[in-house]
């Protein structure tokens, strides 16, 4: 049972950084309808963003851990945020009236220039940090010594998802450019036709969804306390799959189907084995898509004829 | 709405060289914001496990350069050659050249290639190069049948390509079974896994089948790497043995080739026999394809890509239409799947990667879904460009994923935009893409 | 020949969500007659289309078709290409629906898949270039002459489909239909965007399908002068349940059509009551 509810909190810590990612590819999916395949990989760039000023940071002999943070986080939000707004400028806004292939594949020569620009500027080796935030709180102990331990750091995970989350909610159903994006997602013809700055709009959501993108980035810095290259590939379709499971287009959907994948791999690892877990979320995208391709709060399609 | 947006970046061209500075000076600025980090500071673990970095203002300041000069030149460029010249470097004239070409162009390489191994007799290199450039013609042309002829888009295409690979490797180390059986198997045996994966997928809409067969690519790479016993992991199998001249090795033994010819013998002739393998694999992947098209199958594959709903309304069984499809080219990626295996000796994981599905892909799209002239020509640049870059390593991938980016938004279309109808009472006249669908699944 | 009724319809309902787009509607069409389903927009008309046609599963209700040799087949039961293949009902679509991108001949040949993937030994014998497909390929161009040539569009075969004039796609809508062989055509809105020529040139086709080719038709229509001029029978929805039925003089004549007409759209109101003067 401690078992259990250990991997339950690690579960949920790693199905909120699914979730944060997911929240990117979802915007861009309801606003452009394209997966945006570089999407993990901006998580990534995030993700070195983050250690790079962490770094930079700490040579300066700061030491106050929250104010550390709080400065890492929007550099790295701003920075990365920039490369969302600039991939699309360059990738994506030329081929937004082209077939439909075609932003597709530039997604994905995106995505190879993005992780091998990041391996040939920061080389390919795995970059580790020292743990940053420690502590955390024993919730129970078990009977064989085993306890049930919840970190400060998985606390903060958490935390920053809801707030997020809350707060760009919020922002699409109560602001102007929530509204502006909602009238892009129905009809961009329409939207520009009544005053709504189209590219402006589509811009902002790249920018958002990269912004959200490095918030990953940085906690998964923090909480596996490293970054490389090449974890935006993976971590990128598991998110989409998140989003997919949880209805695409939908914000709260995206949290809810990055838990779900997040507690799925963890237990998946941790009662059967650890070699499969890719396996096993790739499989449930396959079977959710194939089940329920709505997702869990999508709204149902009803083909037109 | 296109025409909107055209006006206004119209207008805001019409300004001059400060113009063009100004917005030069932008763009550095932008570059100097996502290089400065990432760039103009380099991080490496140090012997101890910590990490250190140390500042690269050079880099830096030279990328940031070439990001400013390179935004005036492109700026005047495009002043010079007009509003929309990006989208239109190659003239119509070119364009029509191109498909009144095509009727020459296809039997001139034919030929040439049936003499590579003439010409290039004595140059190893150029025939592997060769070969390496025929394998990804083989799997354009595999790959067209399902996204270029059926519309269904598929990311996953080199699991095929793995199945074929695997299934000679494994069948021959472990039964002997000879190259001459295990090749239809191995087709046969990737068909069978095209029909698995597309019978429960295929009712899906385009994006997400992509993202389905994406999955199961990473599937098949994943039990790869895991099922040691089976598949040796990450090491791989080796020792596949070489392929025969219907039971006569090519090798320096008394009953291999060059001992019953008479002739000297000379590694050479094995890369000889290699080359017209390959080449009759894909022509007959060429053939077969060209067959299909004219065939009522080949027809329905086309309307499917083009209206769904209407091919329901036929009475076409759009199931078993797709499987049919997605059977066909995962064959095709079989068979090349068995000729990689004995060509190289050896096959791992790591050769069949997201990326070469990516690659395969980029083909089929650059050289115009749908024509087997294009997507020859696309293998043959794209393959052909991928070598200069060997030396820089690190680089490769960097330049072929802009390559992707830029060839997208030059040509989306790809190379031949142009569609040959299968069928006419008077003349055949080539269909503007404009007009030819992407299919929606 | 057996039985009048090619098709008859029984308390067919079909709901979305909460909503009801048609609800216990009952009618029927009879063999080599032109039967017209009108109503004002929203009536349902083309969601009964989409129940008929295998596209939408009916939440209630039975649809009966009855071939010629007396077989009946229940359309609920067969979904989407099946109601094509085996109970041969055909079908055009409000919004056309060609394949641009191929040729006008190629849409015709695409119609006749099912003759002549058997002819091709499902594609086997064909790829080996047996003889049989030939002759059968022949016979399929050979159709789709035929048909090219009764909606003149015969100098046009080897354009792209997607080139056609606006008119002349209507009808290579039509002809692609037809050369499915069916036993029902259902057209949603043929004369949606026609002229008043083109239109005239439409009451003829269907007209010359149903006296030539014996063929039974059951149509959508928003043109009145269409309807009034070349139904044997008018059924009239509104709010997904039939207010009326009859020839169009009875219909015409009726006050429940007029009054739905009037409560939805003066102009189309104003259609029914000239169209009868």
């Amino acid at each position: 049972m401690d078992y259990f509810a250990q991997q339950l909190i690690n579960g949920l810590v790693l199905g909120s950084i699914y979730g944060l990612i997911a929240i990117g590819y979802t915007m861009v999916y309801g606003i452009v309808g394209m997966i945006n395949f570089a999407h993990g990989d901006i998580f990534m760039i995030g993700g070195f963003i983050a250690l790079i000023s962490f770094l930079i940071l700490v040579s300066f002999g700061l030491t106050a851990v929250p104010l550390i943070l709080l400065v890492v986080l929007l550099v790295s939000m701003v920075i990365t945020a920039l490369y969302g707004w600039t991939i699309e400028r360059i990738a994506y806004r030329p081929l937004r009236h082209s077939f439909r292939l075609a932003p597709m594949l530039s997604a994905i020569g995106m995505s190879f220039v993005l992780t091998n620009y990041s391996q040939v500027a920061q080389g390919a080796r795995v970059k580790p940090i020292p743990p940053v935030i420690t502590g955390g709180y024993t919730l129970h102990e078990g009977a064989e010594g085993f306890a049930v331990q919840l970190s400060n750091m998985q606390i903060i995970v958490v935390l920053a998802t809801i707030v997020l989350l809350t707060l760009f909610t919020w922002l699409v159903s109560r602001t102007r450019l929530g509204r502006d994006m909602r009238a892009c997602e129905q009809d961009q013809t329409m939207a520009a036709l009544l005053g709504v700055d189209v590219d402006r709009t589509i811009s902002m959501t790249f920018v958002i969804g990269a912004g959200l993108a490095a918030v990953a980035g940085m906690m998964y810095l923090l909480y596996y306390g490293q970054v490389d290259f090449n974890m935006g590939f993976v971590a990128g379709i598991k998110a989409f799959t998140a989003a997919v499971l949880g209805g695409i287009g939908s914000l709260p959907g995206a949290v809810l189907g990055g838990l779900a994948i997040g507690l799925i791999e963890t237990f998946w690892s941790a009662y059967f084995s650890v070699e499969y877990k890719d396996v096993a979320a790739f499989s449930i995208l396959i079977i959710v898509l194939i089940f329920m391709p709505t997702g869990l709060l999508g709204r149902p399609e009803v083909e037109k004829v | 709405m296109t025409a909107l947006s055209h006006e206004i970046t119209q207008t805001s061209r019409a300004a001059g060289i400060p113009f063009i500075l100004k917005r030069a000076f932008f763009n550095a600025l932008v570059a100097l914001v996502l290089f400065s980090l990432m760039v103009g500071v380099r991080t490496e673990a140090g012997p101890d496990g910590q990490l250190t970095y140390w500042p690269r203002f050079v880099e830096l300041a030279s990328l940031v350069g070439i990001v400013f000069g390179g935004s005036v030149v492109i700026e005047l460029l495009r002043q010079w050659i007009g509003p929309s010249g990006a989208e239109r470097l190659v003239p119509p004239a070119l364009h029509s050249g191109l498909s009144f070409l095509g009727r020459y162009l296809a039997p001139a390489l034919l030929i040439f290639t049936l003499l590579v191994p003439v010409i290039f007799y004595d140059q190893r290199y150029i025939l592997d190069l060769a070969i390496l450039v025929l394998t990804y013609v083989m799997l354009g042309w595999g790959l067209n049948v399902v996204v270029g002829l059926a519309g269904l888009l598929d990311l996953g295409y080199v699991a095929f390509y793995a199945v074929g690979a695997y299934s000679y490797a494994l069948l021959a180390t472990n039964f002997g079974w000879s190259f001459w059986i295990c090749l239809p198997l191995a087709g046969i045996l990737a068909a069978f896994w095209g029909v698995l994966l597309g019978f429960p997928v295929l009712r899906l809409r385009g994006d997400y089948l992509a993202i389905v067969t994406l999955a199961f690519g990473e599937i098949i790479r994943l039990v790869l790497i895991n099922w040691q016993s089976l598949t040796g992991g990450p090491n791989g199998v080796p020792g596949i043995p070489r392929p025969t001249l219907f039971g006569i090795p090519l090798t320096n033994t008394d009953d291999g080739l060059a001992a019953l010819l008479g002739i000297e013998f000379s590694p050479t002739h094995r890369i000889v026999f290699l080359f017209y393998l390959i080449l009759a694999l894909a022509l007959l992947t060429n053939w077969v394809t060209i067959r299909l098209r004219r065939l009522p199958i080949g027809r329905a594959w086309e309307a499917l890509r083009e209206d769904e709903v209407a091919c329901r309304a036929l009475g076409i069984n759009t199931t078993t239409t797709k499987l049919t499809a997605f059977a066909t080219g995962a064959m095709f990626g079989g068979f090349a799947g068995a000729f990689f295996a004995t060509r190289q000796g050896f096959i791992s994981p790591e050769s069949f990667t997201f990326q070469e599905s990516a690659l395969v892909l980029a083909i089929v799209v650059l050289g115009g879904m749908g024509s087997q002239l294009g997507v020859a020509l696309a293998a043959l640049t794209m393959i052909g460009g991928f070598e200069l870059f060997r030396g820089l390593e690190t680089y490769r991938m960097l330049v072929f994923g802009w390559a992707m980016v830029l060839i997208m938004i030059w040509r989306p279309r790809g190379l031949i935009g142009h569609r040959a109808p299968t069928v006419y009472l008077k003349k055949s006249q080539a269909i503007s893409s404009d007009l030819v669908k992407e299919g929606h699944g | 020949m057996s039985g009048e009724r090619i098709l008859s319809v029984d308390q067919l309902t079909m709901r979305f969500g909460g909503i009801v787009a048609v609800q216990d509607l009952s009618f029927a069409a009879d063999r080599r007659k032109i039967t017209a389903l009108i109503g004002p927009n929203g009536a349902g008309k083309t969601t009964v289309f989409n129940c008929i046609t295998g596209f939408y599963k009916p939440t209630g209700g039975a649809i009966r078709l009855t071939h010629d040799d007396g077989k009946e087949i229940a359309l609920e039961r067969l979904n989407d290409f099946r109601i094509a293949k085996q109970a041969k009902v055909a079908r055009t679509f409000q919004n056309i629906r060609l394949f641009p991108g191929m040729t006008v001949l190629e849409n015709l040949m695409v119609a006749q898949h099912n003759m002549l993937m058997r002819a091709s030994g499902f594609t086997f014998l064909g790829l080996i270039g047996a003889p049989n497909y030939r002759s059968a390929e022949a016979q399929a161009i050979d159709l789709a002459t035929d048909w090219l040539k009764r909606v003149s569009l015969l100098d046009r075969a080897d354009d792209a489909a997607g080139n056609l004039a606006y008119g002349d796609q209507r009808r290579l809508e039509i002809a692609r239909a037809m050369c499915t062989g069916p036993a029902l055509l259902c057209l949603d809105e043929p004369a949606a965007g026609l002229n008043a020529r083109e239109s005239a040139a439409l009451s003829e086709l269907l007209l010359s399908i149903r006296n030539d080719l014996g063929t039974s038709i059951l149509l959508i229509e928003h043109d009145m002068s269409v309807v009034m001029e070349i139904s044997d029978h008018i059924v009239v929805m509104d709010h997904g349940v039939k207010i009326a039925q009859g020839t169009p003089r009875e219909v015409r004549d009726d006050p429940k059509v007029i009054a739905a007409y009037l409560g939805a759209d003066e102009e189309e109101a104003m259609a029914v009551m000239e169209s009868g003067s």
